[in-house]
């Protein structure tokens, strides 16, 4: 690598070789960004997938009256009964009391408080893969067991969260688009400019007679260490804002949005960018070079 | 070490012609041949197309006709790829210099042997030594910027003749220096080319022309006459004393 860039011609250090590097390092940091966020939804919305597909919650009012507390148990317990007996049901649990408790904490402060209202009580089901039970006839036939009783059902919500985020990825992916289109250019135009600074240079070399290939070589292997520097700069750079969004997410808590922090493939992706930049560069940087010349004799 | 083999041909022009774009022909019908081991001046008032004349000797563009041989190949035909080995058997001193203003003149003066390949060790063996010998032994590292018209000059001719080039090709290499300095490096081409090496150099001064008994190209109007040395006569413009730099060996 370090022979690789070693040049016999030292370059210039002009001030293209600041503006090389700082450039490919922002253009890299908003790739590094605008890749990792639509890698992230990519997760997440593989979650909520598997989420959507699989479970229901049945709820089940709270009855009043003399018995209420045994009341609702009893409803709750059909109503389990039920749908356990249904085929396109795999697992019916009563999320138990003190989970319900816990739940409602944040909202009601005390448990005590929780006994005097009329919590309604919730069952977690899980629908049998591959089965897409008829929710309408369900109902029908929940509330004859437990009066009142409904279905929430996450996918019709997460359906919407799914299509939305769909739509996010699809814009994620098309800024990505933009934004290696626009660093492509960008370090296709710096790498142009640098090397119009070295044009008598390039006449100079050409004249005492250094071959197209020696030449090319000299500056595509300073482009391509400058694009590199810049590079990992810019993904030094993104790294911590990308530790303080996954921060930021995880705070959220709340089962919505689940953990969306980068696999071991996705940050190899991101690694990827640098190198990228540096290998387009000194192509460009080649093919600049190697057009210079041929109007030369 | 090259001798000087006469009968050799280093360059032959056969009716060339050079025109600038569409305008008129700045060079019309030269045919002159130059043996190996040659010295000549080339001589016309400004504007006559000297430095024309000298790019298409050191390679930096074809003639609009006729021929021109280099070491006996055609080169007014030859590939783009066939001419860099050529143009590194070439010495060349550029009417601008041509420096590398980022360089040091060190590197200036190493870069035909960095592009030729020549190992490092013997860059930094044989580059002070010659710039020494042009008096820029105390300005090895200094960037062309900060020097003087003529010390810029003196960097100039050391890169030209750092390789031992067969053919040297000279635009004005003593336009910037003081009568002394001028006749210093006149003897350095005068020493190469007792090596073995073609000179041509391009001046207007008749001082060192009369003084270095050598022929003469003598270019006016776009064309060429082959004259023979100037005549030593009345007042020659060079000093007479002890010749500068004369008792190198
Ligand atoms: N690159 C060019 N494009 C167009 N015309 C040119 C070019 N270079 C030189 N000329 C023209 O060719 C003619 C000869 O120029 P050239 O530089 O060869 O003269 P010269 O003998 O070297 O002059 P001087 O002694 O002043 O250096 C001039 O009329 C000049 O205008
Ligand atoms: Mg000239």
């Amino acid at each position: 690598m370090i022979g690789f860039l070693r040049s016999d011609l030292p370059v210039a250090r002009d001030a293209s070789g600041l503006f090389l590097p700082w450039l490919v390092a922002v253009m890299v940091f908003l790739a590094c960004l605008a890749l990792s966020g639509a890698m992230s939804l990519d997760s997440l919305l593989d979650r909520w997938s598997r989420d959507a597909s699989g479970t229901l919650t049945v709820q089940v009012p709270a009855a009043t009256g003399a018995n209420a507390e045994t009341e609702t148990n009893d409803r709750v317990e059909r109503a389990v009964r039920l749908l356990e007996t249904d085929a396109q049901v795999a697992t019916a649990m009563a999320v138990p009391r003190e989970r319900l408790a816990e739940m409602l904490e944040p909202w009601l402060g005390s448990a005590e408080l929780m006994d005097s209202l009329p919590v309604p009580r919730l069952i977690d089901v899980t629908v049998a893969p591959g089965a897409m039970p008829d929710l309408d006839a369900l109902v029908e036939r929940l509330r004859a067991v437990a009066p009142g009783a409904a279905i929430d059902d996450h996918r019709v919500w997460l359906a919407r969260l799914i299509r939305l985020a769909e739509g996010l990825r699809l814009l994620a992916w098309a800024v990505i688009g933009l934004v290696a289109l626009a660093t492509a250019a960008m370090v296709v135009h710096a790498t142009r400019t640098a090397l119009a600074v070295h044009r008598p240079h390039i006449e100079v070399l050409h004249l005492i007679g250094a071959t197209d290939a020696y030449i090319a070589r000299q500056f595509a292997r300073r482009a391509f260490a400058l694009a590199l520097l810049g590079g990992v700069g810019g993904l030094a750079l993104s790294g911590p804002v990308l530790w303080g969004i996954g921060r930021l997410v995880q705070r959220l808590e709340g089962g919505l949005v689940p953990d969306i922090t980068l696999g071991m493939g996705q940050w190899l992706v991101l690694l990827l960018l640098p190198p990228v930049a540096g290998v387009l560069s000194m192509l460009t940087a080649r093919r600049t070079v190697r057009r210079t010349l041929t109007r030369l004799l | 070490m090259r001798q000087a083999s006469h009968g050799k041909i280093a360059v032959r022009f056969e009716s060339v012609g050079l025109r600038y774009g569409s305008g008129p022909e700045v060079l019309q019908d030269i045919s002159f041949t130059l043996d190996q081991g040659s010295f000549h001046f080339l001589t016309g008032p400004s504007g006559a197309g000297k430095t024309s004349l000298l790019s298409l000797l050191y390679l930096a563009r074809r003639p609009s006709r006729g021929s021109i041989r280099l070491f006996d190949e055609e080169v007014s035909t030859a590939a783009r790829a066939a001419l860099p080995p050529l143009r590194r058997r070439l010495g060349v001193v550029f009417q601008e210099f041509r420096l590398l203003d980022h360089l040091s003149a060190l590197d200036n003066v190493a870069l035909p042997l960095r592009v030729a390949g020549v190992a490092e060790a013997d860059i930094h063996r044989h580059v002070p030594e010659l710039l020494a010998w042009v008096g820029l032994g105390d300005h090895m590292h200094a960037k062309p910027p900060t020097l003087s018209g003529g010390q810029k000059q003196r960097v100039a001719i050391a890169r030209a003749v750092i390789n031992r080039p067969e053919l040297l090709v000279a635009d004005e290499p003593t336009g910037n220096v003081d009568d002394r300095t001028a006749l210093r490096l006149l003897h350095l081409f005068s020493e190469l080319n007792k090596l073995g090496t073609t000179v041509v150099i391009a001046t207007h001064n008749e001082g060192l022309v009369r003084r270095f008994q050598f022929p003469r190209l003598h270019l006016e109007a776009g064309k060429l006459d082959v004259l023979p040395p100037m005549a030593l006569t009345a007042s020659v413009g060079m000093g007479t004393g002890p010749i500068p730099g004369g008792g190198q060996s």
